[in-house]
Order: C-alpha cells, then structure tokens, then sequence
C-alpha cells in the first residue's frame, strides 16, 4: 500500500437518478418486452443505484422498425436542419454538463475531474464538429468529355447498428452517433450492459430534439440484445468497439448479411522516451514524465492506453525515478470527490482480470516498480473496484507487455538504438495508439512514419480532439472515427453519368 | 507422454458450463478473446457459433467444450497453463454466461520446462472441423 496518496475531499453530491430506465424507442420510453430490468452496479462502493431495461430481440425488432419508419423523412432532412439538431443537442449537454458528468462517474467510476474535463466537454464538442462539418460538405462532379458528366452525390446507407464500449460510455456513444445523424442514418443504438445509464439519462435530456425513430437506445446483454442487432438483416452496417472475438462475431454477422463494418479493437500502445528527452531538466522534460504517466488516465481503461514505456537506456535512471514518483503521488480516493485523480475500474470482473495479469506479470518475472496490488479504500468504498497504479520492468514477449490488461498498469523496457526502439513498438497484434518523445526534428518525423498504428502521439499523448482521425492498424481494426471521413463510412456514394449527347452510339 | 491439458477447470467454472449446456440445449465451445474492453477474456458460445479456421488454435477440450485462441495471440500464450474460472461481475461481449450476473475468467500458471516439453499437440481451427 506504499504507493497509496488518499484524496481528502468530501465526494460531491449526487444527482437524482431513476430507479429504472426503458428503452427509448421512436421517441419514446418503452418498457422491456420480457418486463425484466437488471441491475447496474457503481464501480464506485459495489452498490446497485440504477436499473436497466432487459432489451431481447423483439425490443430490437421494435427498435428497428422505429427507425426504418423514420429513414425516409430523416435521410432528405436538409443538411441545415441535421446540423442544427445536432447543434441543439450540443447547447443542451453542455447546459447539463456537470449532471452528467457525476452520472457517468457513478455509471463507470472515473474520477469526477475527468469526466468532467474530458469526457463531456468533447462529446459537446463532437456534436459540434459533425453538425459543422456537413454544412461545408460536398459532393463531386467531374466531365467526362463535352456531353458526360459523371456526379458522385453522398446517400446515407440507411438504418445502422452501433454497439458502445464502457470505458468512456457517453463519449464512444457521441463517437458513433454524431457522424452516422450527420451523415442521415438512423441509428439503434446498444450500449454497454456495465454501463447502460448515463445515456438514457442523456435521452431524458436530447430524447425530443430529434425525430422520433432516429435514435433509439436499446439496453441489455450482448448475446440477448446485442447479437440480434449485430446479425439483423434490417441493419446496413455495423459499427463496435470492443475486443477481437466479439469484433469477428460480428463480422461472420455481417458477412451473412453482406454489409460494411467499422471495428475498433483496442491496442497494446508502444510509449517511446528518446534520449534527447532527458537532456535537460526542464518544462519539457516533466510533460514527458507525465506523458509516460497517462497510462493512469481513466484508469487504463482506454484503448490507446500508452501501456508500454519504451525508454532508452541512458536516461532509463533519471527518467523512471520521476515517473515512479509521479505515479506514486497519484491520489486515489471517491471518484466524486474533486481532489481523486484515479477511480475504480469499471466493474468486478475487469478487477478481477487486472489482478490476473498482475499475478502473471510477477509469475513471469516481471519487476514491480510500484503498486502491485489492488488498493482497499474505506469510508464507505470497501466494495468498490480499485487498483493501484502499477509499473512492472521486464521485456516485450512477456504477456504484460503483448495484451492490454485494461488497467492502470504499465510494462517498461529499455532500448540501445532507434532500430531497437521502432521494433519493440511494432512487436505487438495491435497499431492503434503509440507516442514519440524527442528533441530531435529528424526523429519526430521520422520514427512515427515507422510505426505501425493508426494514431502516433508526438510530443503529447492521449489529446482525441474532432479532425484527428482515430483508428486502427493490424487487429486494432478498421475504420477512422473521430473525423469528418467517419461520414463516408455511413454513406454510399450515388454516381449518375449523365450524357448530355442527343446522337446515338451507332451499335444497334 | 505428450498428455499434459493446456486448460485447466474449476468446479465452479464447470457447474456454470452444467447450467448452460441445459438452457441452451447444446454443447458450447470457447475462444479467448484479445484486445480492449473485455478482450484477454474467454468467450463461451454456442457449438459452432462462432466460425474458427486456420488463423485459430485449438488448445483442447475443457470439460467437454473445445477451447481456442488466435494464432498470433497462441504464441505469447503457449508458455502458460490457462485455468477457466467464474467470477461474479458483468462484462459485455456476446459471452453466452453473462446474464447469470458472472463472467468466465482464466487464471494463469507458468509452465515448467518439463511440463513445456510434455503438453498435447495443438491443432488449428480448421483441422478440428476436418476431423
């Protein structure tokens, strides 16, 4: 426990929270078809404070209909109306902004100042981008010769599925719905049964800006509410985020019914710390003692968590003994309370897993730095899901170093040469995230391009604002969220070639 | 004798196994999943639901249910013994258990050198459906 700095604060209070949510379908709240709720459990004290609709397939069925009933109205929506929606949905969560963001802490328990500073703050932003970025939008038009024009006019792909992680639940949910609104889909919308209510607290709020049937939200079980989206023949793409098996479950799915998926995988993101970071003692050189400590962020259950430091050998001393003091001063404590820096994973199991890999890691000889263990917090949070932050030393092929633990827990090695360096980042299944620390211009280029993954920090780490393009190389998956290109992946493109030639061919 | 299970049980991963075998009226197979969220968790599926091949390993059967891995995943798997267990909590994914309220989970064990020598030969997903 030596590594423990207890927050102080007194938790904020808590908003009002319903007992039970339905569905929310065509515009309305819709009871579960099978009458069944299930139990939403806070990370934060093991506590149930909410319940959830228990969606089946004749919910989603439901669902479905909803929005292929509204499909026709929403996909010739004027692009001005779209974006204005989405606009008005932005003003409204940024009016709520401090609501939601203690809900999504309860829902996940992540500490209140990110959720606060991070998560709401750029799913409002999201919004923002997708409505402006279809207001500047444009279609092609090219000419062939004198009497043929060929035009390439944008068509949404209709009604999609989206599956939402529980590690940032309103901000992946944002993600997914913002571009497919944007791009004229309607949407049935699965969120994630560890956290399904932070967004239906959010549905109270945006649920009759919309049309009805053009967002719906369907609570429930992966294999109970999940799988019969995933798989419906009434669906024309799917969009998940999550982990590899399911990622191919889904895509067998879609191969059945021939439709076009996006997958974000997650990754084992490589952290790289060149000499020239430690060539002196300055601003620079702390904000890449604090880069390597973002693996903390959320804790750990991100992605693109920089869950590999790879620093070179001459500065490994001088680097790691501020990174481990920094590490150490990370405050645990009520996720509500504004002073905690680090709260508790997202659920029981996710806890149970992380202490797994922390034995693993120790089996394996991997060196414990700090932390180790899980943390035991009183007052109230006995019950609740909490790890320390944890460093192990040790080298790439053990599997603390090749399989994202999802938690505040970080592999460190070292390496002699640029060559070294660039093929321990690569030396991984995953290219989603990866971050390079240098002084040096030719490296900053350079070693990125070298790097297998979509997303390559440089000199920064973990920012995700709209119009950086997020996605994956190698299993990380496919697709680039985040990004105005997002709208292509829910549309078609429609070309008309016209001729404007009253002279026939001459073959018949 | 190459006879040494890569996948080990306990009892209270088979009575969970017992207890969807009856609801769901069939034989279930798993595949470990890699990657975020509930990835590095194993997934158990009906028999056949989930379509492996060659890119998959087969590491056995456990209590009657084929176990498999991804190829490359395998590789920084082989070394160490895999025990399937139940812990209460709630993942995500399409794993069949979940409703129950509890989640599949491995818990992990490094291989001798002895014993390394001595586990049962793996095959691929796809000589598994040949045989």
């Amino acid at each position: 426990m030596t590594t423990l700095t207890l927050s102080e604060a007194k938790p904020v209070e808590r908003p009002h929270i319903k007992e039970k949510y339905d569905h929310f379908i065509g515009g309305k709240w819709v009871a579960p078809s099978s009458g069944e709720y299930f139990d939403n459990i806070s990370p934060i004290d093991g506590k149930v404070f909410s319940k959830a609709a228990r969606g089946n397939k004749a919910d989603i069925e439901l669902a479905l209909d909803a929005a292929h009933a509204a499909f026709p109205s929403w996909s010739k929506t004027s692009v001005a109306v779209r974006s204005k929606l989405l606009n008005k949905i932005a003003d409204v969560i940024e009016e709520n902004l401090e609501m939601l963001a203690r809900i999504e802490t309860i829902d996940n328990g992540k500490a209140l100042r990110e959720s606060r500073a991070a998560d709401l703050p750029l799913v409002i932003d999201h919004f923002r981008y997708f409505a402006s970025v279809i207001r500047a939008d444009e279609s092609s038009i090219s000419e062939h010769d004198e009497h043929t024009v060929s035009i390439a006019l944008h068509e949404p792909l209709g009604v999609v599925a989206q599956i939402i992680p529980w590690n940032f639940p309103l901000l992946m949910a944002t993600w997914k719905i913002a571009p497919a609104l944007a791009a004229g889909c309607c949407t049935v919308v699965k969120p994630a049964e560890q956290t399904p209510t932070s967004i239906m607290v959010l549905m109270e709020l945006i649920g009759d800006i919309l049309p009805p049937g053009v967002l719906n939200i369907v609570t429930g079980f992966g294999v109970e509410a999940g799988k019969p989206l995933a798989s419906s023949n009434r669906v024309a793409k799917v969009s998940f985020t999550g982990e590899t098996t399911t990622g191919r479950l889904i895509m067998q799915y879609a191969s059945e019914n021939l439709v076009p998926v996006t997958m974000e995988l997650g990754g084992k993101s490589p952290n790289i710390f060149m000499k020239s970071v430690a060539d002196a003692d300055d601003d620079f050189f702390d904000k890449a003692v604090e880069g390597a400590v973002l693996f903390a962020l959320n804790q750990g259950e991100v992605c693109t968590c920089p869950s590999r430091i790879l620093v070179h050998e001459d500065i490994y001393d001088v680097f790691m003994e501020k990174v481990i003091e920094r590490t150490k001063a990370i405050k645990m404590g009520h996720p509500l309370a504004e002073d905690t820096m680090m709260g508790a994973q997202a659920s029981n199991d996710q806890f149970e897993k992380i202490l797994s890999y922390l034995d693993i890691g120790k089996q394996e000889g991997a060196e414990v730095l700090c932390g180790g263990d899980k943390a035991s917090l009183n007052s109230g949070l006995e019950n609740g899901y909490y790890i320390q932050p944890t460093i192990f030393k040790g080298h790439n092929k053990m599997r603390i170093f090749q399989e994202e633990i999802f938690g505040p827990v970080v592999s460190v090695t070292t390496f002699k040469t640029t060559e070294e360096a660039i093929a321990i980042a690569n030396d991984t299944m995953y290219g989603l995230g990866a971050g390079l620390w240098s002084r040096d211009a030719h490296e900053l280029y350079q070693i990125p391009r070298a790097i297998l993954a979509g997303r390559v920090w440089v000199n920064c780490y973990h920012a995700y604002p709209a119009h950086a393009p997020f996605g994956g190389y190698k299993k990380s998956g496919f697709g680039r969220e985040n990004h105005l290109m997002m709208l292509n992946h829910y549309r078609q493109t429609k070309n008309m070639l016209i001729s404007y030639d009253k002279k026939k061919l001459g073959f018949f | 004798m190459n006879n040494l299970p890569r996948v080990l049980i306990t009892k209270a991963a088979m009575d969970v196994i017992d207890t969807l075998r009856r609801r769901f009226g069939t034989d279930l197979m798993f595949h470990q999943s890699g990657g975020c969220c509930d990835g590095s968790s194993p997934m158990c599926f009906e028999k056949g639901d989930f379509k492996v091949g060659g890119s998959d390993i087969w590491m056995g059967e456990v209590y009657g249910c084929d176990f498999f891995m991804s190829a490359d995943q395998f590789e920084y798997w082989k070394h160490t013994e895999l025990t399937l267990d139940v812990t209460p909590g709630r993942g995500s994914s399409f794993s069949i258990e979940i409703p129950m309220g509890i989640r599949f989970m491995i818990r992990f064990r490094l291989f001798t050198m002895e014993e390394f020598q001595n586990l049962i030969p793996t095959k691929t997903g796809e000589e598994v459906l040949e045989s």
